[in-house]
């Protein structure tokens, strides 16, 4: 078996009982400890839980049972999301020791689905980042080219898919941090909608950003992964109560008839070979059927300004409780607050700390208007020329990421240049909108390419539609290592 | 103080009768095992996220609706501050958009206060150092129970229209029976499911100007609660006189010493760094859950204090009138009127002889008779009150319950011939009442009732003998 197998293939086998969920765990586990030690895509590889449960599927399917529609799929989650007693770390030295006593409703759902988790992946500390280089535990590596950053957050979750490790993965998308790291490690990224899929159990970031999404391979093993996480949960106010979008029913649809718009702003700083790529896929598009136009949404320029403010605001409220008094790491000291600010210097890594000072600032007394008032009427005029935007057409299309791959350590000295990485994906965000970064093809220098489609609210299934045109169309890339 | 006003403004805090807490479905139940009511979402471990409870916002609304607020669309907000006992160090609250705003409540002197607004809010856990006499500082260490962490509360603001620790205290009882006739709160100031604290300033009388204030935190009884803030209150106006200045500080009661002591200095504003909580959607109970509450309401307090005092034919300020609203016993002593009893005697009985909850269960009718047979001297006070406590205790008849314990009627024939009789056994004492002024009839007076007393072996009825004292000694005169 290739390690370009899909999920939907695998399941089907399985389902059918063709193949064991344990011999096909044991070729991905064989993969992992052959690349693992060079790429650090896991901060921890479960193999014998893995192994129970992919023995539990096959149990099932011998006992006439479904075990469901990623029956004996490995999948690997983001060390963000809490996993009833494995520890979940988000890449921190302040959580450490801790095992949550719960699972998260995603995690719960792919695996009532069927799916065995083989391991947590590397991220940026919180999920703060945009390279995976802000990790307690040292970096993830592309698997394209180990020189480089798989990019971040969830460049763990990425680098393990397009390394083989797993077909599908989950990670969260708070800036861009699925589909920047898709992008640079050329697999699908979606972020959903927010409020699709069930935040309870992802340790917050920046709550009113974040959102969990897939990783795969294929666009159509995305959709398939997107339908087991999306929908309800009474734990999570901000769900979209009623059923998400059926995605998978869509993909064969086409693009015929659906209006596309080339987002006009988000072409200044993007290297041209990323620029070449978009416009390629947008007469790829065209060439479907579908109607390309130049669309402008103005207030995307202001996006990276109004993230830096909102999502740091957000952080340094939702960190606050990782004081050492309840659990994970503690350094003592005289009294209480000493305690806090001791156990808090430690167990922070430089950029955590670095947005927890911004957002603390932001939101002071002082400054609430100046600061943080503005981006939120930001994030409202955002929302309003996107909506503005969708009037004209059905769905944008943009790049994913300024440039391909960066090496290692060429950013980390300067935080506003790594900022700069998410400057296309964070706009979605701000809206609460769908958006996905497709591989298309690659750049001048081999590595992938990732094109950006944005969807309003509730759009998945256009998206997607979309989204599996531009993959049957996408120029051949350069074969993994 | 009499150059000086006293202005108090009382923030209460009640926890909120739901079965659950504010945010998940932990029990909201006082007094468990410590750390045995609490989950994921209450100790706000990572990942987790909070659901509001509806009937939170039930209840919050209904003591909205009691205290005339306009009860309106509302958002939470985080706000940020470090303490152990808080799980997420910070405490969703409720901020510029609250719940209920622009309230007022009825004192039973007829005043108004106003309340500035009712909101919605989670409490902390609750933290008890060890070592060191108590306090946080030379603690040996700390222990942390969260179960009352994310028990609902409401925050009752009032404005600072209060002008005496008794005032306070009115406030705090009205808006207490009044948070037990809804339902919203127990109240229980001792178990500290209402807690006030109460900000103090004084101002010279007449002016417009507030002064600056010190806030006195949790005050855990009506007694303390005044006291207080009478003692705050002069311990500002004694700075003032001397040439000193009032510092804007938070104090702490000290209920043995009878002061106030500086708890931390509040010079510069706390920055909470308040803003809305993302986790959580806006809350609009729209029109018609509003309104299905307002109608759902019990009667309150200041209208059964009304319909009391009109069935007494008292003024609605008559203290006995509000006690009996407060104990309760307004019901009892209404329909005793109305079922024919003298009113002074039924508010008389409810105000100093039925304090004890049984009470509930005495018959109206019973009451009624027994006030009639007062009236008509058929049984002293002192008389009454025995047979009022055994129908309280075993119920019965009034008059057989009086005439098993020997109170035989004491005819005004019998009486008089009684004082007589007494008058004629002493002629000097009573050539001294006869003659005598005011003050000298009220020393003697107090020998001939005891000596009619003694002689009708306390049958006698000491006002009626005091009466006949009076009569005789101005017939006599001329």
């Amino acid at each position: 078996m290739s390690s370009t197998e899909t999920a939907l293939g695998i399941a089907g086998g399985v389902r059918a009982g063709r193949r064991s969920a344990r011999d096909v765990l044991e070729e991905h586990l064989e993969r992992i400890e052959a690349r693992e030690p060079e790429l650090h895509a896991f901060n921890l590889v479960v193999a014998d839980e893995a192994r129970v449960a992919a023995d539990e599927v096959d149990r099932r399917v011998a006992a006439g049972d479904d075990p469901g529609p990623l029956a004996g799929v490995p999948i690997a989650l983001k060390d963000n999301l809490c996993t009833r007693g494995i520890p979940t770390t988000c890449s921190s030295r302040i959580l450490e020791g801790w095992r949550p006593p719960y699972t998260a409703t995603a995690v719960q759902r792919v695996v009532a689905a069927g799916a065995v988790v083989v391991g947590k992946t590397n991220l940026d500390e919180f999920a703060m980042g945009s390279s995976t280089e802000n990790s307690a535990f040292g970096p993830t590596r592309n698997p394209h080219d180990p020189t480089r950053v798989p990019g971040g957050s969830s460049g763990g979750s990425a680098a393990a898919v397009a390394a083989g490790f797993a077909p599908l993965a989950l990670g969260s998308d708070t800036g861009g941090s699925i589909r920047q790291p898709a992008a640079l490690c050329g697999v699908v990224g979606v972020k959903p909608t927010y409020g699709l899929v069930s935040r309870y159990g992802l340790v917050a970031f920046a709550s009113s950003l974040d959102q969990i999404g897939p990783f795969a391979r294929t666009v159509a093993d995305a959709a398939a992964l997107f339908e087991v996480i999306a929908g309800h949960d009474p734990r999570d106010s901000t769900s979209i109560p009623g059923p998400p979008p059926e995605v998978s029913l869509a993909l064969d649809e086409g693009v015929a008839g659906l209006r596309v718009g080339l987002l006009a702003e988000l072409r200044d700083g993007i290297a041209p070979d990323v620029l070449a790529r978009v416009d390629e896929a947008a007469t790829a598009l065209e060439a479907a059927g579908a109607t390309v136009e130049v669309v402008s949404v103005p207030a995307v320029t202001y996006g990276l300004s109004a993230y830096y403010l909102i999502a740091p605001a957000e952080a340094s409220s939702n960190l606050a409780r990782y004081d050492g008094v309840r659990y994970g790491l503690r350094v003592d000291a005289a009294d209480t607050a000493a305690m806090n600010a001791a156990t808090r210097e430690a167990g922070f890594g430089a950029e955590v700390k670095r947005r927890i000072m911004l957002g603390t600032y932001a939101l002071s007394a002082g400054y609430y208007d100046a600061y943080y008032g503005k981006a939120q009427r930001v994030r409202t005029l955002i929302t309003r020329d996107f909506a503005r935007a969708y009037e004209q057409v059905d769905l944008l299309v943009s790049p994913a990421t300024p440039t391909t791959a960066f090496p290692l350590g060429e950013k980390t000295s300067d935080p506003l240049s790594m900022y700069l990485s998410d400057v296309c994906t964070i706009p979605t965000n701000l809206a609460g909108h769908a958006a996905v970064s497709v591989p298309f093809g690659t750049g001048t220098d081999g590595l992938p390419v990732g094109v950006q489609l944005l969807a309003p609210a509730m759009g998945e299934a256009r998206m997607f539609r979309a989204a599996a045109v531009l993959e049957a169309a996408a120029p051949a890339g350069e074969e993994l290592r | 103080m009499g150059d000086w006003e006293t202005v108090v403004g009382l923030e209460v805090h009640c926890e909120l009768a739901t079965a659950t807490k504010l945010f998940c479905g932990c029990p909201n139940r006082f007094g468990d095992e410590p750390n045995t009511n609490v989950c994921p979402v209450c100790l706000g471990l990572p990942g987790s996220l909070p659901v509001l409870n509806r009937q939170a916002v039930e209840l919050a609304m209904r003591l909205g609706a009691a205290v005339h607020c306009e009860v309106r669309p509302s958002i939470f907000h985080r706000k940020n501050y470090f303490y152990p006992d808080m799980p997420k160090d910070y405490q969703v609250s409720q901020y510029d958009l609250p719940i209920n705003t622009d309230g007022w409540l009825e004192l039973p002197s007829g005043q108004r206060v106003g309340i500035e607004r009712a909101h919605l809010e989670e409490d902390t856990g609750k933290t008890t150092h060890v070592g060191g006499g108590g306090r946080i500082h030379q603690a040996a260490h700390s222990l942390v129970d969260y179960n009352r962490a994310g028990v609902p509360l409401l925050e009752i603001v009032g404005r600072p229209d209060l002008r005496s620790g008794e005032q306070a205290r009115q406030y705090v009882a009205e808006l207490r029976s009044i948070l037990l006739a809804t339902g919203v709160s127990d109240a229980k100031m001792e178990e500290g499911s209402m807690r006030v604290d109460a900000n103090v300033s004084v101002r010279a009388a007449g002016s417009d100007m507030l002064g600056t204030r010190c806030e006195i935190k949790n005050l855990n009884s009506l007694r303390s609660l005044g006291r207080a803030i009478e003692y705050e209150a002069r311990r500002q106006v004694d700075l003032l006189e001397t040439g000193g200045r009032v510092r804007q500080e938070t104090r702490h009661w000290d209920e043995e010493e009878g002061r106030t002591h500086t708890l931390r200095s509040k010079e510069e504003a706390d920055d909470y760094r308040y803003f809305p909580e993302p986790d959580l959607v806006p809350v609009d109970p729209g029109s018609a859950w509003i309104e299905r509450v307002r109608e759902a309401l019990p009667v309150l307090p200041a209208e059964r204090r009304t319909a009391l005092a009109s069935a007494a034919a008292v003024d609605a300020a008559t203290p006995a009138v509000a006690i009996a609203v407060e104990r309760d016993l307004d019901g009892l002593a209404v329909a005793a009127i109305a079922a024919g009893g003298d009113p002074a005697r039924v508010l008389t009985h409810v105000e100093h002889d039925l304090t004890d909850e049984r009470a509930a269960g005495l018959d109206p009718a019973a009451l009624a008779t027994l006030t009639t047979m007062e009236v008509g001297s058929l049984l002293t006070a002192t008389q009454a009150k025995q047979v009022l406590a055994e129908l309280v205790e075993h119920g019965g008849d009034p008059e057989a319950v009086a005439a098993a314990k020997g109170f035989e009627a004491m005819g005004a024939d019998a009486l008089a011939a009684a004082v007589e009789q007494v008058i004629a056994a002493n002629p000097a004492e009573w050539e001294r009442y006869r003659a005598g002024d005011d003050k000298e009839r009220g020393k003697l007076t107090g020998f001939f009732v005891g000596r009619v007393m003694k002689a009708t072996q306390g049958q006698a009825d000491g006002k009626a003998v005091t009466a006949l004292l009076r009569g005789r000694a101005a017939s006599s005169a001329d």
